[in-house]
């Protein structure tokens, strides 16, 4: 098909200087500036926000420029595991009542861990078939657009379940009595939990491309893809999402919902400790 | 029909208790707000982590699956919770269709209630009419042993008599131990039967 398509006018990538993301950066000082100007007292945040964001992201430039230059498998997991204990840490802090003892942390990592690492793989070995499998310029990208959702809708989930699960500890209870087993019992508001952590992706798929072009995208027609080859990867990208968006929220909520009752079937709220 | 025994049952507030129901007994328990009746009951209904056993016949209850002990030994709580948008969908299947419906519609009618309740609205429902209809729902069960947690509390005379009657005669019919927290002395008087008080963290006869 591309015999017909009008030869592309050669996109080249424009290297962006230190001068252009500075003008870029007065925005936000901007920002800063009217914030403490309207007394939103969020200036503190936006400023540290940003500055994380810049030496975050140059370190993390550097780390990948390291990373790709070795190909070396053990170097490459170190930096997914650093990924993966991030977004766990990351999911734990987003919880109004979350688990107490190592279940606060571990629940989230596990469910991201199995569904994030397993979709990665599978895309890599079976989908993409990229050789070596772990090619990082592959393997760390993808993973992190993975984990970076998959912590989304693992932080949502779990989040409505264990709210919901205080507020309806008499529903609850009332099921018990009435003799269901702790299935049946939370089985609403599982269900409910699942939903509000699928509804982000679901809703990314369905305005994809008419709203706004989704980052990957547009990061990859900017570098100069071709606008059909950047729209294929997006698609793949947005299945992998959904599919470990969806597999890691039902661990998370299926581990969760476990943990919320203990071996006789008691509802046990003591397990959760208010954050903050 | 089996009696009730508590075998050394303990709770963060309560010294363990000993204390045995034969089938067809009831069982007043009362109690300062806060002694921990209401914590008695739940760690009867195994509702709390606890020590002690609690034996319904002679079957443990640690023999058991949670849910079938729950259904066996009925708790009754002070605030009843729906889960469901109609007063029926709460009740066992079997028991507002088919043979055995019977029994609850006439349970409802000895509580003032019309049939027609089950396809009520949860939603519509007063305190007391959810009171008694939890009552109903726990019966619907058929419990061999009941645990009533304030079960008249909100309710005006004529009602408090209507349930107390419905829960005599299931316990006489049923032959169910049933096991009453009733703050109420005027009750605890009116009915007769062994009485018991929580004060200091133990269960003893009240005198």
């Amino acid at each position: 098909m591309d015999a017909n398509a009008p030869a592309s006018p050669s996109i080249s990538l424009i290297e962006l200087s230190p001068w252009d993301l500075s003008l870029a950066s007065l925005l936000v000082l901007l920002l800063a500036g009217l914030s403490w100007r309207l007394r939103l007292g969020v200036e503190r945040r936006v400023l540290i926000a940003a500055a994380r964001s810049a030496v975050q992201l140059s370190l993390v430039g550097l780390v990948l420029k390291l990373l790709f230059a070795q190909t070396s498998l053990p170097l490459i997991g170190l930096m997914a595991l650093v990924m993966l204990s991030v977004a766990g840490f990351e999911v734990m802090q987003r919880q109004t009542r979350r688990f107490g003892g190592p279940w606060g942390y571990g629940i989230g990592a596990v469910s991201m861990f199995l569904s994030s690492f397993s979709v990665t793989l599978l895309a890599l070995t079976v989908v993409i078939g990229v050789e070596p499998w772990y090619q990082p310029q592959y393997l760390i990208p993808l993973l992190g657009m993975l984990l970076g959702n998959t912590m989304s809708g693992v932080a949502i989930a779990l989040d409505n379940l264990t709210r919901h699960a205080w507020e309806s500890r008499g529903q609850i209870e009332a099921r018990l009595l009435a003799g269901q087993d702790w299935e049946q019992a939370i089985e609403h508001i599982r269900r409910e939990a699942l939903r509000s952590g699928l509804i982000p992706i679901i809703n990314a798929m369905g305005t994809a491309g008419l709203v706004s072009l989704p980052g990957l995208m547009t990061g990859q027609i900017l570098a100069g893809s071709p606008p059909m080859e950047a729209a294929k990867y997006q698609l793949l990208i947005m299945f992998l999402i959904a599919a470990g968006t969806g597999f890691g929220s039902m661990v998370a909520v299926w581990m969760g919902s476990r943990r919320l009752f203990d071996e006789r079937q008691r509802l046990r709220l003591d397990r959760l400790t208010q954050a903050g | 029909m089996a009696g009730l025994r508590l075998d050394g049952l303990a709770h963060r507030t309560l010294a363990p208790v000993d204390l045995a129901l034969d089938a067809g007994e009831r069982v007043f328990v009362s109690g300062p707000s806060g002694s921990g009746k209401s914590l008695l009951l739940r760690a009867i209904a195994d509702l709390d982590p606890h020590r002690g056993e609690v034996w319904l016949g002679a079957e443990p209850r640690s023999r058991m699956t949670p849910p079938v002990w729950r259904r066996r030994v009925g708790l009754l709580p002070a605030e009843s919770f729906w889960w469901a948008e109609t007063v029926g969908a709460h009740l066992p299947a079997s028991q507002t269709s088919g043979p055995d419906s019977g029994y609850v519609n006439d349970w409802l009618a000895k509580l003032g209630f019309a049939p027609d309740v089950l396809d009520w609205s949860v939603t519509r429902l007063s305190t007391g009419e959810r009171q008694r209809l939890a009552l109903v729902r726990r019966l619907a069960q058929r419990p061999e042993a009941l645990l009533l947690d304030e079960a008249t509390a909100n309710l005006d005379p004529v009602n408090r008599d209507r349930v107390e009657t419905l829960v005599e005669t299931y316990r006489h019919e049923q032959e169910a131990a049933v096991l009453w927290v009733s703050h109420d002395p005027e009750q605890r008087r009116r009915l007769g039967g062994r009485a018991f008080v929580i004060g200091d963290g133990r269960l003893e006869p009240e005198t």
